[in-house]
């Protein structure tokens, strides 16, 4: 049994984003990379795959800045096989074009099933497991929240609006959008991590995408904060009283302020 | 082609989901637009979704099956990809939400259609759509558009809800279930619900919820106490309900619950659209987050950026007081 993970760096939208010259993507100078949080929880649910059923974890990554550390501290969380894929597509390639690119990378590997995040928020040409799932022709879901093998199969539970969740089962290879892992994140240490430190990956798969998404993108904006919100200025205990009087004349709260 | 758009209406207990009235609010400005008209597909038997359809959709494309009877994803890509390859509908629209992650990139990559996420707006001329998406978890707007035939993913609460009018004659349109859906590598197993005399945040007059800057779990209990003392639900955004700091039933948002509350206080809360969709419609929207450039405030009504730390005690405390007096 062999379980891909597909794994990206995205900016760090926690950050400040500034867009670029040009208008049409975020400045890259200044910004910070970081995995994209559902696949961080891919990889998390993907090792305890393979600890509870004796998989072998393989990590993929396409080139470019920082993926050489992304793909060692796979290995340093676990991962038992790294990958660092061609990328003709520029930095953060779009989903869309990146399903193109792993598809035979994925077949060639012989994966019995790839996970990654249910979503990223750096496009809009459609989320990378669909996507993959349909390039392939394998069955895909999407929001999963809990994996377990079953007898040359896996059983998911997707997590649906409202609280409920649906359980399927279903066949491999497959391709599963994760939402969240089965237990937290696990922690490494520096001194594992030094053991991947060397590791160098030398880059595989095509590097020939036509880049064709069927969309152009106009312009990135900021939003104007539409202005709805009326700010409370001024220190904690001074917000406290204003809001105290803000509920308390709304009738959402019992009292009378200070 | 022709001017046609289609909906994918996500149903429960037979009732229409609200996200999917909104699709058919974009819908008929779309088709109007276009010179088309708006279909509405309904997987599996359901009366109710399909009365409550009439006067809004043109048509109410219907489709059994016992594979479509509950929520297989495979069984209804294979059902979305039928109907768009015989119908090519201009546009084929989808809620943003578990069925639309599941089904509109898959459709449109069997379709060789071009897809666009996170739409908030949604306009089409000629041959083409234009989008405005928010991408970076709502802190930047990506305008965008695509050659149509395309799909595209709507945000809940961008739209409102369709309503029927009385004029507007709707036929239902039974259509062959592809072949398919008798070879399908996914089967259903279960469905859960959430357990009854649980918290019903749905129906909750107040919400206190808290998100990814409280931090730790203690300061969830703090905030438990401020909630306690307004008499509000406590409830979290996806990363508490992640790191276990609240239960799952009390997630606000896509994967959660859609609350409509009289009061939703967001502390620490930044507003991900996966979020702002759970709760946009709340009456009062009192937000606090110390990055003023937070989407929450984009949809807040009162605001600060106060520590969160320190005005939760004072406000708990004044709230306590409150309730002695």
């Amino acid at each position: 049994m062999q379980i891909g993970v597909a794994l990206r760096l995205i900016p760090d939208a926690s950050g400040e984003l500034e867009i670029a010259e040009g208008g049409k993507d975020v400045d890259r100078e200044w910004i910070d990379l970081k995995l994209n949080e559902f696949d961080d929880q891919a990889l998390e649910e993907a090792l305890t795959l393979k600890e509870c059923g004796g998989a072998t974890v393989v990590a993929l990554a396409f080139e470019g800045l920082g993926a050489d550390r992304l793909l060692q501290t796979a290995l340093a969380r676990g991962a038992d096989r790294a990958i660092k894929l061609r990328n003709p597509l520029g930095d953060d390639p779009p989903a869309r074009g990146a399903a193109r690119l792993l598809a035979p990378t994925i077949r060639d590997l012989g994966l019995d099933l790839v996970l990654t995040g249910v979503l990223a928020t750096d496009g809009i040409n459609g989320q990378l497991a669909p996507l993959l799932g349909a390039t392939l022709d394998w069955p895909h879901a999407s929001a999963v929240s809990g994996i377990r093998f079953d007898a040359g199969a896996i059983v998911v539970r997707q997590e649906a609006e409202g609280g409920f969740s649906t359980t399927l089962r279903v066949g491999l290879p497959a391709v599963i959008g994760v939402q969240a892992a089965s237990r937290p994140i696990r922690y490494v240490s520096g001194t594992k991590l030094r053991q991947f430190i060397g590791e160098k990956f030398a880059p595989m798969g095509s590097d020939a995408d036509s880049g064709d998404l069927g969309t152009e993108l106009v312009r990135l904006e900021r939003p104007q904060s539409e202005g709805s919100a009326v700010m409370l200025e001024g220190d904690a205990d001074t917000v406290a009283e204003a809001l105290h009087t803000l509920l308390i004349e709304r009738r959402l709260a019992k009292g009378a302020p200070r | 082609m022709n001017g046609d758009v289609l909906v994918y209406v996500e149903t429960r207990d037979g009732a229409v989901n609200p996200s999917s009235l909104e699709l058919l609010t974009a819908a008929r400005q779309l088709a109007d637009a276009l010179g088309g008209k708006v279909d509405a597909v309904v997987a599996g038997s359901s009366r109710g979704a399909v009365e409550a359809l009439a006067g809004i959709a043109d048509r109410v494309l219907t489709a059994t099956h016992p594979a479509l009877e509950q929520y297989i994803p495979e069984a209804r890509q294979a059902l979305l990809r039928s109907v768009i390859v015989e119908r090519n509908p201009a546009i084929a629209l989808f809620a943003y939400g578990v069925a639309g992650l599941d089904l509109a990139a898959d459709v449109a990559v069997r379709t060789d259609r071009p897809v666009i996420d996170f739409c908030t707006k949604l306009s089409a001329t000629g041959d083409e759509i234009e989008a405005t998406s928010l991408i970076y978890g709502g802190k930047l707007r990506a305008v965008s558009r695509a050659r149509t035939p395309a799909v595209a993913v709507i945000v809940p609460g961008a739209f409102p809800e369709a309503q029927p009018a009385p004029t507007r004659r709707t036929i239902t349109v039974e259509i062959a279930a592809p072949p398919q859906l008798d070879a399908l590598r996914t089967a259903f197993i279960a469905e859960t619900r959430p357990a009854e005399g649980e918290v019903d945040l749905a129906s909750a007059a107040k919400i206190l919820c808290v998100g990814r800057g409280v931090r730790d779990q203690a300061s969830v209990a703090v905030a438990r106490q401020v909630a306690d003392a307004l008499g509000a639900e406590i409830a979290g955004s996806r990363p508490v309900i992640d790191n276990g700091w609240l239960g799952k039933e009390r997630q606000v948002g896509k994967s959660g619950s859609r609350v409509k509350p009289k009061l939703y206080l967001a502390v620490g809360v930044s507003g991900a659209p996966e979020h702002l969709e759970g709760m946009s419609g709340a009456e009062l929207i009192i937000a606090i987050n110390t990055d003023a450039k937070a989407p929450i405030f984009g949809v807040a009504h009162f605001g600060a950026t106060c520590d969160l730390f320190d005005l939760l005690p004072a406000l708990g405390e004044r709230l306590e007081r409150g309730q002695e007096a």
